[in-house]
């Protein structure tokens, strides 16, 4: 031991620490982090939606290419995607992007090819009969899929999206790499700044995720065991 | 207009292939050393988790949910820059000996790894019935004689593909260890980047690499459920 630990290194930059200049700039820490977290879980969801039911089409090219995509980006890490779109989105397009515009779209790329596998999952759930039941009484493969399986299952998924969530809040302390003034980054700053708290900085931040995320795990779980329960009755 | 032209011989022989080269083996030595440090500690927090005493199975309770819930970039960062202040002094001594961004990032993934595989070991135990515990512990097996010699055994074979699942997130998860300096395969990539603006080639053969890689192990995980799991759980 080097001493015990001061914890007022936190307390000077408390503010800071949750939301970064924000009344006189951007917004940052904390609340940066949230939303970050909050828009590319939305995105993805949309991208997941998509890419879980061209993954279960019965046209066998469209189901393979998707197949293909999903695990392949199932097989990449979240830095090397975050790499991709900061390094060569602008040579690609021509123009900058906004860093955390970058991240944004490298977390929804991501995560949409791991929230297809819960959208798989969560229609696989509903029994084939349900199907049928819908296309005898004259709906069109699409209609039942639309307005009776996906309604259903998307209830089911729901606990899975929270989980997923958690998730998002966990990588997106990844946009630190590329300069994105989440509470990671902020974290570097005031270390960098201050150089001699480490310990208590890195400590508090992690506290901080922590709170964040079990909060949304155990939000998870009681949702999970009240939709067994509704399942039951 | 694309105005980019590639160059695949960059990445493909010479110097910078033999820097991603050396990446791709700091990736691999830092998955296998962690992956095998934390199926350790994973046992022990599974174990602990399951035990009659409370205080144990709230502390291994307490761990999973801290380490799981936090970012694992956080976590490298603490023991990077923070682990300094808390560890005696003797271990600081030990810690700067070593390759210590190496040390710093085997212990963080370690930590991390280990809560999610306590939990894939915990899931596996838990579906051995629960009639072959107390069968074990009729015929004068102690509590971790028991997991030891009927238990464990059989949960660790139903476990291998989660393990084998979290080896591939910890090879993925080792990318974050670049961030404090350990020349592994994505900061190679990016040095080949940094040095030859061949971005493109850098990034997709690192890209290549690490899917390749996912790629034949779950394929391999694919035929192991076929072949030993789907027979023993037929019988």
């Amino acid at each position: 031991m080097t001493g015990g630990l001061d914890f007022n290194v936190i307390r000077d930059n408390l503010l800071y620490f949750f939301i970064g200049r924000y009344p006189h700039g951007p917004l940052g820490g904390v609340g940066l982090t949230f939303y970050l977290a909050v828009v590319s879980l939305v995105l993805s969801f949309i991208g997941g939606l998509i890419l879980g039911l061209l993954s279960i089409s019965h046209n066998r090219v469209v189901k393979w290419v998707s197949l293909t995509f999903i695990n392949a980006v199932r097989g990449m890490p979240l830095l090397m995607v975050i790499f991709w779109m900061y390094f060569l989105w602008p040579g690609l397009m021509g123009r900058p992007m906004p860093e955390s515009q970058t991240v944004i779209l490298a977390l929804t790329f991501f995560t949409s090819a791991y929230m297809s596998q819960i959208v798989r999952a969560g229609i696989e759930g509903i029994p084939k009969g349900q199907t049928e039941a819908a296309i005898s009484t004259g709906l069109a493969p699409w209609q039942a899929m639309f307005y009776i399986v996906l309604p259903q299952g998307l209830r089911n998924m729901i606990p899975s999206f929270v989980n997923q969530f958690v998730s998002m809040i966990k990588d997106t302390s990844l946009a630190f790499i590329v300069g994105v003034d989440e509470l990671t980054h902020i974290a570097t700053q005031v270390n960098n700044r201050t150089l001699v708290f480490p310990t208590e900085i890195f400590l508090f931040i992690a506290v901080v995720y922590f709170i964040l995320c079990y909060a949304f795990t155990e939000l998870s779980r009681w949702m999970e065991k009240r939709l067994a329960w509704r399942k039951a009755i | 207009m694309l105005k980019y032209k590639f160059d695949w011989a960059v990445v493909t022989s010479g110097k910078y292939f033999d820097w991603l080269a050396s990446g791709l083996y700091v990736t691999i030595q830092l998955s296998v050393v962690s992956v095998a440090l934390s199926f350790l500690l994973g046992l022990i927090i599974a174990v602990m988790r399951m035990s009659h005493v409370r205080p144990i199975r709230w502390f291994a309770h307490g761990y999973l949910e801290f380490f799981r819930n936090t970012p694992l970039l956080v976590q490298i960062f603490f023991w990077y820059f923070g682990s300094y202040k808390i560890l005696p002094q003797a271990v600081n001594d030990w810690m700067n000996r070593q390759n210590f961004e190496f040390a710093a990032a085997v212990v963080a993934l370690t930590i991390y790894t280990s809560a999610f595989i306590a939990e894939d070991i915990r899931s596996g135990v838990l579906s051995i019935p629960k009639e072959q515990m107390e069968a074990a512990r009729s015929s004068g097996f102690s509590y971790l004689g028991s997991m030891r010699y009927i238990i464990l055994p059989q949960a660790v074979r139903l476990t291998i593909p989660p393990l084998i699942n979290q080896f591939l997130n910890l090879a993925k998860n080792s990318s974050l260890a670049m961030t404090i300096g350990v020349a592994e395969l994505t900061y190679q990539a990016r040095q080949v980047e940094s040095y030859t603006f061949k971005g493109f080639e850098a990034f997709t053969a690192a890209t290549l690499v690490y899917v390749v890689i996912s790629s034949v192990i779950t394929i391999l995980v694919n035929i192991y459920n076929k072949t030993v799991l789907r027979p023993m759980r037929a019988r």
